[in-house]
């Protein structure tokens, strides 16, 4: 972050699911660098929930870390309305928490579908009902939720993830399409490969075939979604911006 | 839900919020339809919040198809918080 002189006084919290790692802890500290308290929501790891949450204060800025497995309704509601007891309105959504239970679909179980399904997909629309009601007082709001290029191309063996992050582009518009004329956006990012656990392992062999030559940082994917976050992109929105070093152009 | 909430207040309180919401004042009435109030679905989603957090009356999409009118709503609600 800047020396903190010159970031706005927030009028409410930017919420980030996922938040203790990866693409979500990137986006947390670069929505604390615009001003935003952060509420980090996280499922497992303490420690690092706390390190993201430590590294944002250590540098001017304000966080919370909060636990919650968001797949579940009332555990989601509880971590939000923490949220906004604690650092006020969430007027920043970032549904990036995402599961992988990967399988090519002749094998991939119940289990398997639904888990995916609801964390991906169904505990981002919960978040977003439940965001839209404040910022639909506040006039403001900015939700973005981070899909992937496997919800815009084909993937082999992520016919459940597929289904979620597609889900994910179809709701950002029309979820953008219905509170457009508020204040708010819903735009959502599409990653391609990000150097993070999540795709520890997939990245050797694929280099070769993005344009860039190389995997994606999460800062960078960071960068778009703080993009996405700000009132310069009010115009922006209903829009799925693909960061993904070339690989589907 | 008090009983002594009575159709002053609510409808009071109703036309406020749609003024707020960009609702012509000369217009609001009881008798006034969304139409002539200019007022649409996103607005009335913000109306049955107000009533939600003031009232206690979650006012639901299927009941929304069936409030023509401001008079509607507020009689809706004093049904309904009695």
């Amino acid at each position: 972050m800047s020396d903190g002189n010159g970031t706005p006084e927030r009028p409410g919290c930017a919420l980030v699911t996922g938040g203790s790692r990866g693409i979500g802890a990137a986006t947390a500290r670069a929505l604390a660098a615009e001003g935003w308290p952060i509420a980090i929501v996280y499922k497992s790891s303490d420690d690092a929930a706390n390190a993201v949450v430590a590294e944002i204060v250590a540098a001017g800025g304000r966080a919370m870390a909060i636990r919650a497995d968001i797949a579940d309704g009332a555990s989601s509601d509880a971590a939000f309305t923490a949220a906004e007891a604690e650092l006020g309105p969430v007027l920043v959504l970032v549904n990036n928490a995402g599961v992988r239970a990967d399988g090519l679909a002749p094998q991939l179980s119940d289990d398997d579908w639904s888990s995916v399904i609801d964390t991906n997909l169904t505990a981002a629309f919960r978040l977003t009902r439940r965001a839209l009601r404040p910022m639909l007082r506040a006039r403001f709001g900015r939700i973005v939720n981070v899909a992937s290029i496997v919800g815009l191309n084909a993937n082999p063996g992520q016919a459940n993830y597929a289904a979620a992050k597609a889900g994910l582009v179809g709701m950002t518009k029309t979820v953008a399409a219905e509170v457009a004329r508020r204040g708010i956006t819903v735009n959502a990012v599409a990653p391609g490969y990000i150097d993070t656990d999540m795709t520890e392992g997939l990245i050797e062999g694929v280099a070769q075939r993005i344009p860039a030559r190389r995997a994606g940082t999460p800062a960078e994917v960071a960068a778009c979604i703080r993009f996405l976050a700000s009132e310069e992109a009010s115009y922006v929105t209903g829009a799925t911006l693909v960061v993904d070093g070339g690989l589907t152009a | 839900m008090s009983a002594t909430v009575t159709a002053e207040q609510v409808e009071a309180r109703v036309l406020d919020a749609l003024v707020t919401f960009g609702a012509d004042a000369d217009v609001v009435s009881r008798d006034a339809t969304w139409e002539q109030l200019e007022v649409d679905s996103l607005d009335l989603v913000e109306l049955a919040q107000v009533v939600e957090e003031e009232y206690g009356v979650e006012i639901t999409s299927q009941d929304m198809q069936n409030l023509l009118t401001v008079g509607h709503v507020v009689d809706l609600v004093v049904e309904r918080a009695a």
